[in-house]
């Protein structure tokens, strides 16, 4: 049955950090766009080696901040100022008590940033997704303990069976296999 | 000329590299598969006879303080001691005491993260627990405290059933909105650091049951660089956002008193005298805490090196410095105001002795004098001891001078709290606080709750923040090529 199922991508492994990211460069410069390297920890300048910009993450939870500032403001100004104002110790209703309003509105910009931040982070990453290709490669297993990995999907328009695998072996993969869905 | 700055700065770097001969984070030259060797395998291996004992401890200790939860709340708040005068006692010194005591691990995981210490990847996991366990605890006292528990929705900003809502220009409302965050954005900032670790435990198991449960905890992580990349940044902005958070929290926990015109409590130094002895206290649980589990676990010794206490120690000193000149700062405050109910509160309340203090000023000692004393004792003289090398690397000393602190930050805020209240502006109305078995069993509970958490924990959750070692050892080091000598077969030096 194996046969019948689609290959997915051909995979290889690499000895250390530092040859993982010297393969990636060179797939990089192959002009490759649907690949991805594998490791058990963030290796230092692998965005560079693999070509990948600044992460866009930042911009959903400054969204996220916002929202909760607004929520924040909306709160306890609706709510203490039109729907029900109480005067508690003297206080009077209006601009002149603002302070008494920051830990709120600083702590809900806290809140909605995080969950902006892990919301975000399960969008960008795709994640969770409890099956993966990859999983079916026995090697792979390694890759949360001490292995590093490379894989070449078929979906990228330059990917050839052979030429690939080629370029992985010349740029010192080992084990290099086909990965089935 | 801006050639000549380059290639100056590239040699004054290299030079500095080479003096600042740094101390190995990890030590023994480990490979990244030891680690995961050596970390997994306190989750895997059979459960050892200590861990069975010390649950069975710890767990009736805390089934005792729900226990005395359950006959509060089934009775009525007039079990605890809490009466007029000392409205608030026990319940919001513990509250107060466990708060603080979550600090360090945020301080740990965010603030020393932003600054780039990266000795603290190796206790970082355990203290972020820590942090979880502890606000548990202290989020029992407030909301129990308020007696009738099932109307503690009124806390939440919903109207109640007259359509009143709450005020928000209440500094005990902002207490409910700072710990919440606090214990919801800690959660979130523990479990995204713990993923990439369960997919480690995950791709070692053996059992279904194993490969199941650390499968779906571990989100299907599989160690892409694509993913990496926005992990990291989320790592920095949740960081980020915690630091400021982690000041916020100690210091509305501080407004609690602060803003009230209470003498003793009404002053500007609270809130970073607050932050500064909560990180005190904590870094002091932690390493309660880490030195038994580092005498358990001679393998961890590798991990949590004694460079790791070291600076620990050195924090602790620090800290108990800054919370030393709080104290001394506060009473100059009181004598300097001229105001006779400061002077009052700090010196006939607290400071004055039966020995030497209350002779001198000729007063009558102080009804709890003896609280003020152990506090300053255990606070502030007790850590001075780690200006010296040659402590800071005794296990047994630390054990001793952390759990003095421990002590000391429960009896500072007890001191706060009930020797500013025990005394108020109406003599007639003057009386002590007598705690009752209940809430001395409760807070009591607490300890065993803590502990049982604290044991599940490293029983069954990856104690080590094994990804962020593994950044740190020399082979992760994209431009070093040699393998490490020791590939774990080699026996620790101890």
């Amino acid at each position: 049955m194996a046969e019948e199922k689609r290959v997915y991508a051909i995979a290889a492994e690499f000895k250390s950090p530092a040859d993982l990211m010297h393969a990636a460069e060179h797939v990089r410069d192959a002009g490759f766009k649907r690949w991805d390297v594998f490791s058990p920890f963030p290796i230092h300048g692998m965005d560079k080696a693999m070509g990948l910009g600044k992460s866009w993450l930042s911009a959903i939870v400054f969204v996220g901040g916002l929202t909760g500032l607004l929520t924040g403001l909306g709160l306890q100004f609706i709510t203490a100022w039109y729907i029900y104002p109480t005067i508690v110790h003297g206080k009077p209703i209006g601009w002149m008590t603002i302070p008494a309003y920051v830990p709120v509105i600083f702590e809900l910009t806290i809140l909605c940033s995080a969950f902006a931040c892990v919301g975000g982070l399960a969008l960008l990453t795709r994640l969770p997704q409890w099956y993966h290709p990859l999983f079916n490669w026995e090697r792979f297993s390694r890759v949360t303990d001490n292995g590093y990995y490379l894989a070449i999907e078929a979906r990228d328009p330059k990917f050839s069976q052979t030429k690939t695998r080629q370029l992985l072996d010349e740029i010192g993969g080992m084990h290099i296999t086909l990965v089935h869905e | 000329m801006a050639s000549d700055t380059s290639t100056y700065d590239t040699q004054k770097e290299e030079q500095y590299r080479a003096e600042v001969a740094r101390v190995p984070l990890v030590t023994n030259d480990r490979s990244a598969q030891w680690v995961t060797e050596k970390v997994s395998v306190l989750t895997e291996k059979k459960t050892p006879l200590w861990w069975w004992i010390a649950i069975l401890i710890t767990s009736p200790i805390a089934a005792f303080g729900f226990f005395c939860l359950f006959y509060q709340v089934s009775t009525g708040v007039g079990v605890w001691g809490e009466n007029h005068p000392v409205g608030w006692a026990w319940d919001i010194t513990n509250f107060v005491f466990w708060i603080g005591i979550g600090h360090a691990g945020t301080l740990i995981s965010a603030i020393l993260y932003l600054t780039r210490q990266q000795w603290r990847t190796s206790i970082n996991r355990a203290a972020e627990a820590m942090t979880i366990f502890a606000v548990c605890c202290a989020g029992i006292f407030p909301a129990f405290h308020v007696g009738r528990v099932w109307f503690a929705w009124y806390l939440f900003p919903v109207p109640n059933s007259n359509g009143i809502w709450q005020n928000f220009r209440s500094p005990l409302l902002w207490d409910v909105f700072a710990v919440s965050t606090y214990f919801t954005v800690s959660l979130l900032f523990w479990y995204i650091g713990m993923v990439p670790d369960l997919a480690t435990l995950r791709d070692r198991s053996k059992s279904k049951l194993r490969q199941w449960l650390y499968g779906i905890f571990s989100l299907g992580w599989r160690g892409a660089n694509r993913h990496w990349r926005q992990y990291e940044m989320a790592y920095l902005i949740l960081a980020g956002i915690s630091t400021p958070l982690v000041l916020s929290v100690h210091s509305v926990v501080s407004f609690d008193f602060a803003t009230s015109v209470l003498p003793g409590w009404h002053t500007t130094i609270f809130p970073p005298y607050f932050v500064a002895g909560a990180i005190f206290g904590g870094f002091a649980m932690v390493l309660t805490i880490l030195i038994p589990a580092r005498w358990i676990y001679p393998q961890l010794k590798d991990l949590i090196t004694e460079q790791h206490i070291d600076k620990m120690c050195k924090i602790i000193l620090l800290t108990g410095s800054m919370v030393g000149y709080a104290y001394a700062m506060e009473f100059f405050m009181a004598w300097y105001s001229g105001s006779p109910y400061e002077i009052w509160v700090f010196l006939r309340n607290r400071v004055a002795d039966p020995y030497i203090f209350g002779p001198l000023f000729d007063v009558p000692p102080a009804p709890y004098w003896w609280a003020y004393w152990s506090m300053i004792t255990c606070n502030v003289i007790a850590p001075q001891v780690f200006w010296w090398k040659k402590n800071r690397h005794n296990l047994l000393i630390i054990m001793i001078i952390v759990n003095m602190v421990n002590a000391g930050m429960w009896f500072e805020r007890f001191v706060i709290i009930v020797t500013s209240l025990h005394r108020d502006f109406l003599p007639s109305s003057w009386g002590m606080f007598h705690p009752t078995w209940a809430e001395q069993g409760l807070f009591f509970g607490t300890f065993g709750l803590f502990l049982t958490l604290f044991l599940l924990f490293m029983r069954f959750l990856p104690m080590i923040a094994m990804a962020e070692i593994k950044m740190v050892l020399p082979e992760a080091d994209p431009h070093r090529h040699a393998a490490p000598e020791n590939d774990g077969t080699k026996e620790a030096q101890h």
